[in-house]
């Protein structure tokens, strides 16, 4: 029965849409529930803030890193936030692309998630260079040292990717917030305010001419955001994949990454919509149609990363090669094993009770398999950056590591850094397309 | 309901939007042409030195060897700075009274070297060495410019690494005749192919690497 539940709920008109989308940000009073949330993502922020300065002035000695394992919890931490963002070009892009009518209560939530993950993502390639200040060194300009960046080398791609991702994805996200932008302009009642929307609102008036332009430029943005979904992954990926360590160098890494990715991003999607929806009221546009469709995709793509992990497995028995061999079996019986079998429990274990249409119904029950997928997958990240390096082709350089307390100040930091931003945005910004929920009533439907 | 903006706004609207493609071009092409200027490399700029020494005067009127100062430039990574005793070999005879040398007299009598103000100066992380750079062909010119017409020195390149790479690319165009190292009027000559194809011959004979070894990060920063 949930399974068919309405998009939208039918009871809605176009005044109640967007009085109810528009009164959070314009005439809800500020609850003392967002200031505590804000107070504390905040103070976390200031935790970031206190690493990083830390580090710059000491150095990336603070954190754990060494040889043999000189990517740690930093690098993860990268991948992880940027798997998270996947989920939101998928749901605003693909989604779009393929009429999936559904995105629309989403996507714009997404997208803004989508936003703050590449965000904190950024940061720790950048900060892990030592000396962030030169990160510029990083792109092709025309510089005075006579040479480019290594065009050969994944990390260089990866520059590339991540950019452009996170141009696309502000590009989408700001177009697409352009008629909403208008009508909080227009229903604004202080100045500050109404000057504030009206610039962003870019001198929307919501003539003919300007939406025929609009739709065709959004359209076009979807287009260019489609192939990223695939292709920021996929060149994440490759940072590990061309590598020639085992346990790195599988073909089998950018799909796999991908359907990591967006498995991790739903579930982020999930872990943030559920508590939202119930505390600003949003039932009538987040219904349990949604939850449904994120829980399945959820379990579809947690079922590939299984199959991922099977494959690495197959693939370490298969290659009938020592180091691949030793790799699987450390992983599953060495120091590290607690992580991988708790990786197991999490990504491949939790996921299956999606098959249940009574837990995928249960709010509670699919909030707290998003949050055992979101360690899930960090555990993942966990497992293939440090299990992989820790045990190196020479015993004489084996090593171990351990994240230090700037590790986890980081990671702490910047999920504070994230909900700080998404606090703002909730408070400021509408956190649900008005004008796309509009043309999804009954209403907008038009005979022809 | 009242307009918020006042119409002028859209004209504004338009400008700010076209014309930031044309100030972010313009503030990188600053900061591109910044980046190479004498005000950030220090190029073209005369260094006051403890004592007036002139090499216009030396060099280009005396017509005194490179080497008679600068001892170790063919065996050693520095080309070396001359001690007082060798200024002394000719101010104990000529010019021994003048007030000018005042400073170069008290560090002879006191034993205290002077403190000559490095003019070209490479960073640490750049392994420079003299001694390879004068048995492969490259003239003191080439990198000290016309030292013979400089009253006071200057730093005569960016020292800036694509200054360097560009004759570690091409040597060919910068290599001289054993015979000219210390000739200060020699000036490469690559206009035509016949000029080059003695460049390409003396790359060969001096044995210069290709640019695997030359173009190399361990090269010079070791």
């Amino acid at each position: 029965m949930h399974s068919t539940a309405p998009v939208i709920d039918p009871g809605l008109t176009f005044a109640s849409v967007t009085d109810k989308i528009s009164s959070i940000v314009l005439k809800r009073k500020t609850s003392l529930a967002w200031f505590f949330g804000f107070a504390i993502s905040f103070a976390l922020f200031q935790l970031m803030l206190l690493t990083i300065t830390n580090l710059v002035f000491v150095g990336i000695g603070l954190w754990g890193v060494n040889v043999p394992v000189a990517w740690g919890v930093d690098i993860l931490n990268f991948v992880w936030w940027i798997g998270i963002g996947h989920a939101g070009t998928l749901i605003s892009a693909i989604l779009l692309l393929l009429r999936q009518r559904w995105r629309t209560s989403i996507n714009r939530f997404a997208e803004a998630m989508t936003l703050f993950a590449v965000a904190q993502a950024g940061m720790y390639p950048i900060f892990h260079l030592g000396r962030p200040w030169l990160m510029y060194w990083l792109f092709p300009y025309p510089n005075t040292m006579g040479i480019w960046p290594q065009f050969r080398s994944p990390l260089m791609w990866d520059v590339f990717a991540v950019s452009t991702y996170a141009t696309v994805s502000a590009m989408f996200w700001f177009v697409g917030l352009i008629p909403d932008f208008a009508t909080l302009r227009d229903r604004a009642r202080s100045k500050p305010f109404q000057i504030l929307y009206g610039m962003l609102a870019m001198g929307w008036r919501g003539s003919a001419r300007h939406w025929h332009r609009y739709e065709m430029a959004y359209l076009l943005l979807a287009g260019l955001a489609t192939p990223l979904v695939l292709s920021v992954h996929t060149i994440v990926s490759f940072d590990f994949a061309v590598g020639i360590i085992p346990g790195w160098h599988a073909t089998i890494f950018p799909p796999y990454f991908v359907a990591g990715a967006i498995y991790a991003g739903f579930a982020m999607v999930l872990l943030l919509t559920i508590p939202l929806r119930r505390f600003y009221g949003l039932e009538g546009f987040i219904t349990m149609r949604h939850m449904h469709n994120m829980a399945k995709v959820m379990l579809a793509t947690g079922l590939i990363v299984g199959y991922g992990y099977i494959m690495e497995a197959f693939f370490g028995w298969y290659s009938g090669n020592k180091y691949e061999r030793f790799m699987i079996w450390n992983r599953m019986h060495g120091p590290y094993s607690l992580y991988y079998w708790a990786l197991i429990l999490c990504n491949i274990i939790a996921p299956q009770f999606l098959w249940i249409k009574k837990v995928r119904s249960n709010l509670l029950a699919l909030w707290v398999i998003s949050f055992i997928v979101s360690i899930g997958m960090w555990l993942e990240r966990f497992v293939i950056v440090v299990t992989s390096l820790h045990r190196d082709y020479l015993p004489s350089s084996w090593g171990m590591y351990e994240p230090t307390q700037w590790d986890w100040g980081m990671f702490i930091g910047t999920i504070g850094f994230f909900f700080t931003l998404l606090f703002l945005f909730i408070r400021f910004l509408p956190m649900i397309s008005i004008f796309e929920m509009r043309t999804i009533l009954p209403e907008a439907e038009v005979e022809e | 309901m009242p307009q918020i903006f006042h119409h002028s706004t859209n004209a504004l609207a338009k400008i700010t939007i076209y014309g930031a493609v044309f100030i972010i071009v313009a503030a990188l092409w600053v900061a591109v042409e910044l980046n190479r200027s004498s005000w950030n490399t220090g190029q073209w700029v005369e260094r006051q030195q403890p004592v007036q020494f002139s090499h216009k005067h030396h060099v280009g009127d005396d017509g005194i060897d490179c080497r008679y100062c600068h001892t170790s430039v063919e065996t050693a990574a520095t080309a070396g700075m001359p001690s007082t005793a060798v200024c002394m070999s000719c101010h104990k005879q000529i010019w021994a009274d003048s007030p000018y040398l005042e400073p170069v007299r008290a560090s002879f009598r006191t034993g205290k070297p002077l403190e000559w103000i490095r003019v070209h100066d490479l960073p640490d992380y750049a392994y420079f060495n003299h001694s390879i750079h004068v048995q492969k062909g490259v003239g003191c010119s080439t990198c000290h410019g016309r030292v013979d017409e400089q009253p006071i020195m200057y730093q005569a390149a960016t020292l800036q690494m694509e200054w360097c790479l560009e004759c570690h690319r091409e040597p060919e165009k910068f290599v001289r005749p054993k015979n000219r190292i210390y000739d200060m009027a020699w000036r490469p000559v690559n206009t035509n192919s016949e000029q080059l194809a003695e460049g390409f011959r003396l790359k060969a004979e001096y044995k210069i690497q290709g640019r695997r070894v030359l173009e190399s990060c361990s090269t010079c920063h070791r």
